[in-house]
């Protein structure tokens, strides 16, 4: 039991392209180690008789779990497994090797410490050989082992090997990948995965489990100092308060002094809980909620450090992996996760993105799916981070796009940039689609009708509110700041009243061009003008709101005393009494003001424009 | 005090576990912790308990109850839950109940309509947004492939096709509204992990986990328990008295028991570690629909 407890535990991915036999080698092992319950494997001698490829056991079964994937017999997400052996316990993520399902096989590889990358003895290094192994280092991993698949159909051929051997060495020095293993299997027979083979006497190496169990990943880490990025801030009562996280790197003690970024502040280390127990010490890796001895400004997002410098700024340039179905133009705004930060960011411009096969840099202003890159990342505000060969978990991290919320990249930070720094912002334009993006809403014109006195501004106020609330950008434009500004110059006579409402309609466009959600509210009476104001605005984001107030009830509320004067013949042409009120004909929404209070109207609208938003 | 200088297996394990917690405290709007009475839920339970002290855990704890729970469990929830002063709700299809559903006449039909139908209900009502569950992947083929934070839209459902990546500890937790997130904080652990981990931090688990004589028929190779008189037995069962032990719980004529022991927690660790069987098996449900039925009852909604 105590051998349990302290045995330790390698992850690892298995890569390669599609067909390469990923799901087999893990299977196989899975089954020569005897590690697989009973009832999986009858489920998997089940599976196999009804399966596509005939009587005999088809180890990949084991991990294709997704009903599309059994289907398709293809591997779509990575299927992690869990074995022991006598020596070591395993997490093994197995991922997808079709180009389609890139970005899974890079949650994959996020996850390991080592990569098992298969190659078919027969076909050699192919582009998914090479975007694997880029995405692997890119990833942060520090091993690599090609186990070099189907050897028995090349009749376990010693040249075809030594051959391809050579090729893998020049591909790794390309890459700079790091601690590189090659080793000879069949992963259909069995040679060389648990056990030595004997049709490859001529191989002396380890076999692959046995690697397994023995390769040293701990290597030199590269992380200097103590790094505690805050979680939580966490206040039982009065008297205590503590800030929650896990140590990335490096011990601490209970009276050390620790720095606290952003702000710089010092203090000593009060008090130190590890899970639910007091200490007098922490190390690496151990999730801990520590007290200081004086009051400094600390919330989620600060890190705590000592004996280490970290940067702090608005700019860095990275390396980028693109993995939403939508293409990346340069400008385009996002929320990054970094650390426990997270803030709105923009990609400013994209410095190169890797040819693959040839590793070569290409210009290119856009980035498609599965694509790498090297950018330029903005912030709004600044962020504590580092390289993330310095400090990986302050030097990782992801974008997730403001409208979907999908997880559209993932990359690492290469260095700091300065704002003084020669920094070239790249030439793209800054169109209405750039800034409703980076306010994260579509720009729409709620466009309020109605009689004097139905509600309009009313309305029009609460559901602003609501909206402003809700974190939409709005705009209000109604009498008041239109009819005391920039219409001054304007009088009630009818040519007048049309080019009120032109415009109201010009500046809505406008408004709604840098992004923002307009609302109007004008008597608006003529059909003829609201239609010239759809054409100014566009017929997608025009919505019209008729408020549908009988003109009794107008008369009766007649908040401003007008329709008295109206009826008295003070005010002539007035709307509904000396002048036409042209209902709409098909207005997007309409709502009826009578018998309901302001917010119930409020919610009803705003289940209506969520439609359009 | 000792050194420390490495972390075990578990120490990374419970660490992982921790880490995900407090993301979720920290960044969603309502958060909830499933809570089955079972052991993954009571190693749950006592990682919640540590991620916050010398806080408590700053959400609830729900438990679904099909009204077919063991009597023993439902005593240890109540227990549990007053001597560590955290909030327990639980939540019961009233419409189901009143329809009569129960595990013998309505087979899978029971199962979506009082658990699966009522954990959307009970997080529609209180507008959870996040919902940690025990879901481990090496219980489970689909169940490998699910993401640490997954996402469910408005009506529950799980898209296996287009999860989010999820790398490294970069968890990311923006939804829309009436969208929710299941959070399984302990993917990662295998059953011996979780047993390991029980026995380390002497953590309670309902006694029914270790062996003891108790009345039980054998029906389809499963030992099931007669915990109360609404047991229906078959022509010709008759209850007898055995050592038998279970590995999962949950309604009890669903949760086949298995002949043991293993009355102390090494005894019953040892068992498990040398177990042939996968621990699915003693749950009945899961052999209804073949090897796809818990990825179908996922996209559906089940936890």
């Amino acid at each position: 039991m105590s051998m349990e407890q302290t045995k330790g535990l390698l992850k690892f991915i298995t890569c390669g392209s599609v067909d390469d036999g990923k799901s087999t080698l893990i299977g196989h092992m899975l089954y020569d180690s005897k590690l697989i319950f009973a009832d999986q494997e009858e489920a998997l001698k089940l599976d196999s008789r009804v399966g596509s490829r005939g009587g005999d056991i088809d180890y990949s079964l084991l991990l294709d779990g997704l009903m599309a994937e059994r289907e398709q017999g293809i591997t779509i997400d990575v299927a992690y497994r869990y074995f022991t052996t006598d020596k070591r316990s395993f997490i093994v993520a197995d991922t997808p090797g079709h180009e389609e399902y890139t970005r899974n096989m890079a949650v994959g590889a996020s996850f390991a410490e080592l990569a098992v990358i298969l190659m078919d003895a027969a076909k050699g290094i192919l582009r998914q050989t090479r975007r694997h192994c880029q995405i692997c280092s890119m990833m942060g991993i520090r091993h690599f082992v090609f186990a070099v698949n189907k050897m028995d159909l090349t009749g376990y051929s010693k040249s075809r090997f030594k051959e391809l051997e050579k090729d893998i060495k020049k591909l790794a020095i390309d890459l700079e990948l790091e601690n590189v293993m090659v080793i000879p299997v069949s992963a259909t027979e069995g040679d060389n995965i648990t056990k030595r083979s004997v049709n490859m006497n001529w191989y002396s190496g380890p076999v692959l489990l046995e690697y397994l169990e023995t390769v040293d990943v701990s290597g030199q880490s590269n992380e200097e100092g103590f790094v505690l990025p805050v979680q939580r801030v966490t206040r039982p009562d009065a008297s205590f308060r503590g800030f929650a996280g896990e140590i990335e790197c490096g011990g601490i003690r209970v009276g050390d002094e620790i720095t606290v970024l952003p702000g710089d502040e010092r203090a000593k280390v009060k008090s130190i809980i590890v899970g639910d127990s007091e200490e007098d010490h922490a190390i690496g890796g151990e999730p801990v909620t520590i007290s200081l001895d004086r009051e400094v400004d600390i919330s989620r997002g600060s890190v705590i450090i000592k004996d280490t410098v970290l940067s702090i700024s608005s700019m860095f340039t990275v390396k980028l992996l693109w993995m939403d179905d939508e293409p990346l133009a340069a400008g385009r705004a996002f929320v990054i996760k970094l650390s426990t930060q997270k803030l709105p960011a923009t990609v400013m411009r994209i410095k190169y993105k890797l040819d693959i096969d040839t590793g070569d840099k290409l210009p290119s202003e856009v980035l498609y799916k599965n694509e790498i890159a090297e950018c330029e990342i903005a912030l709004v505000g600044s962020a504590v981070f580092d390289r993330f060969e310095f400090h990986p978990t302050l030097g990782e991290f992801i974008l997730i796009d403001r409208i979907t919320n999908m997880t559209s990249a993932c990359g690492v930070i290469l260095h700091s940039l300065r704002r003084s720094d020669n920094i070239f912002w790249q030439d793209f334009d800054i169109t209405r689609d750039v800034r409703a993006k980076s306010l994260g809403q579509k720009p729409l014109t709620l466009w309020f009708t109605g009689l004097s006195g139905a509600g309009k501004s009313t309305l029009a106020n609460a559901l602003e509110k609501r909206l402003y609330s809700l974190g939409y950008h709005t705009m209000l434009l109604d009498g008041d700041n239109i009819r005391m500004g920039i219409n001054k110059n304007l009088g009630f006579k009818e040519a007048d009243r049309v080019e009120n409402i032109r415009r109201v309609a010009e500046i809505a466009k406008l408004m709604n061009d840098a992004g923002l959600i307009v609302l109007t509210a004008f008597i608006s009476p003529y059909i003829a003008d609201r239609r010239n104001a759809r054409n100014i605005i566009g017929d997608g984001n025009f919505i019209e709101v008729y408020v549908n107030t009988p003109l009794e009830e107008c008369e009766k509320r007649d908040v401003k005393g007008l329709y008295q004067k109206a009826r008295k013949g003070e005010i002539p042409n007035f709307t509904g009494i000396g002048s036409p009120y042209e209902p709409p004909e098909e207005p997007e929404i309409i709502t009826d003001t009578l018998g309901h209070d302001v917010e119930t109207c409020v919610d009803e609208l705003l289940d209506e424009i969520r439609k359009y938003l | 005090m000792s050194e420390k200088h490495t972390l075990s297996h578990l120490d990374r394990l419970e660490a992982e576990a921790i880490y995900i917690m407090r993301e979720v405290a920290a960044e969603c709007e309502k958060p909830v912790m499933l809570y089955s009475i079972g052991k993954d839920s009571s190693v749950m339970l006592h990682l919640a308990m540590k991620a916050f002290y010398p806080e408590k855990p700053p959400f609830p704890f729900l438990h679904v109850n099909t009204t077919w729970k063991f009597r023993e469990m439902i005593e240890f929830r109540d227990r549990r839950a007053k001597e560590l002063g955290i909030e327990m709700l639980e939540y019961i299809n009233e419409d189901g109940l009143r329809a009569g559903i129960n595990p013998f006449d309505h087979g899978s039909s029971y199962t979506d309509i009082m658990k699966t139908q009522a954990l959307k209900q009970a997080l529609d009502k209180h507008g959870f947004t996040a919902a940690f569950g025990g879901g481990r992947r090496d219980e489970e083929k689909s169940r490998a492939k699910e993401r640490i934070f997954s996402f469910r839209d408005a009506s529950h459902a799980w898209d296996p096709k287009n999860q989010r990546p999820e790398m490294w500890k970069c968890y990311n937790t923006e939804i829309k509204k009436g969208e929710s997130i299941r959070v399984f904080p302990i993917s990662n652990w295998t059953e011996a992990d979780i047993w390991q981990y029980i026995k380390r931090e002497e953590i309670p688990i309902v006694p029914l986990y270790f062996a003891a004589e108790r009345p039980v028929v054998e029906r389809d190779g499963n030992l099931i328990m007669v915990d109360d008189e609404r047991m229906r037995l078959l022509p010709g069962e008759k209850p007898v008295k055995k050592m038998v032990r279970f590995r999962t719980l949950g309604c009890y004529p669903l949760s086949g028991g298995v002949e043991s022991n293993a009355v102390t927690i090494d005894e019953v660790i040892a068992e498990t570690l040398s177990a042939a069987e996968s621990e699915r098996t003693s749950r009945v449900i899961d052999h209804d629909g073949g090897a796809a039925s818990m990825e179908k009852r996922k996209r559906e909604g089940y936890f």
